[in-house]
C-alpha cells in the first residue's frame, strides 16, 4: 500500500471511512428494524450513500480516466435501481401484509372505498383482482 | 494508511455480518431479499475499497457485473412473488402463499390473520 501522499488522498480516505460507516448502519438497521419496509429503508437508503462516497473516494485514489468513468457508472446504475428495486420489494411487502399496521402513520393505500384490504395489483383490474 | 483499511475493513465485515444475520434470521422471504441486496451491495463497496486502497484497478470492472446483477437478482425474486400472488388472487385473498408471519404473530390463532 501506498502511504497518504496529499490532501487529496486524506479527501478520499474520509470518502472511503464514511462510506464504509454507512454500509455498517445499513447492517445494523437491517438487523434492528422491525418490519420489511423499514428494513428496506435502511438497506437501500444509506447503503446508496456510502456506495457514492466510495465511490468518490476510489476515483479519488484511482488516477486514469476509464477506471473513473467506470465507476461513475456504477455509481449512476445504484442510484438508478435501487429506487427500482425498492419500489418492487415494498409493493409485494405490502400486498403480502408484511407491513406492520400499528407503526403506519398514514396508509394511503388502505383507504379507498373497498376497505382496506390492500392486496389489489396496482397494475391490474381492481374489479377482478388481476 | 493501515489504520485507515483495518477500520474500513472492520466496518465493512461487520455490515456483512448483520446483514448475513439477517439473511438468516428473516422471517420473511422479503427480508432475505432486502439482505441479500444489502450483501451484494456491501461486497462490491469492499471491492471498490480495496481497489483504492492499493490503487489497483484490476477488480473495477467486477464492481459493474456485482452492481447489475444485485439489481437483476432483486427485481427478479421480487416478480416471482408477486407471481405467485397475482396468479392466486382470484378472489382478492391469496391463497398461494402462507400468511405472512407479522400478521400471524399480531392476529389470533387459527384465522390467519385475515382482516
Amino acid at each position: 500500500m501506498n502511504d497518504v501522499d496529499s490532501v487529496a488522498d486524506v479527501v478520499a480516505m474520509a470518502c472511503l471511512l464514511l462510506g464504509a460507516f454507512l454500509c455498517l448502519t445499513a447492517g445494523l438497521g437491517l438487523l434492528r428494524f422491525p418490519d420489511v419496509l423499514s428494513r428496506m429503508h435502511a438497506g437501500t437508503k444509506p447503503q446508496t450513500a456510502g456506495v457514492l462516497l466510495i465511490m468518490v473516494g476510489g476515483a479519488i485514489r484511482l488516477s486514469g480516466w476509464s477506471v473513473t468513468w467506470m465507476l461513475l457508472l456504477v455509481a449512476v446504475f445504484q442510484l438508478l435501481t435501487a429506487p427500482v428495486s425498492a419500489h418492487m420489494v415494498s409493493r409485494i411487502a405490502y400486498r403480502r401484509r408484511h407491513v406492520r399496521r400499528d407503526r403506519l402513520l398514514v396508509d394511503e393505500l388502505g383507504s379507498r372505498a373497498g376497505g382496506p384490504r390492500g392486496d389489489e395489483p396496482a397494475d391490474g383490474d381492481a374489479q377482478t383482482g388481476r | 494508511m493501515t489504520i485507515v483499511s483495518v477500520i474500513t475493513f472492520a466496518m465493512l465485515g461487520a455490515g456483512v455480518l448483520l446483514a448475513l444475520v439477517r439473511l438468516a434470521l428473516g422471517p420473511s422471504l422479503l427480508d432475505r431479499v432486502v439482505a441479500t441486496d444489502a450483501l451484494l451491495v456491501i461486497i462490491s463497496a469492499g471491492l471498490a475499497v480495496y481497489a483504492a486502497l492499493t490503487r489497483n484497478p484490476t477488480v473495477v470492472p467486477v464492481l459493474v457485473v456485482v452492481s447489475l446483477l444485485g439489481f437483476v437478482g432483486t427485481v427478479s425474486v421480487a416478480r416471482y412473488i408477486g407471481g405467485m400472488l397475482v396468479e392466486s388472487a382470484d378472489d382478492g385473498q391469496d391463497v398461494g402463499l402462507p400468511p405472512a408471519v407479522e400478521t400471524l404473530g399480531a392476529a389470533e390463532p387459527g384465522k390467519g390473520g385475515r382482516p
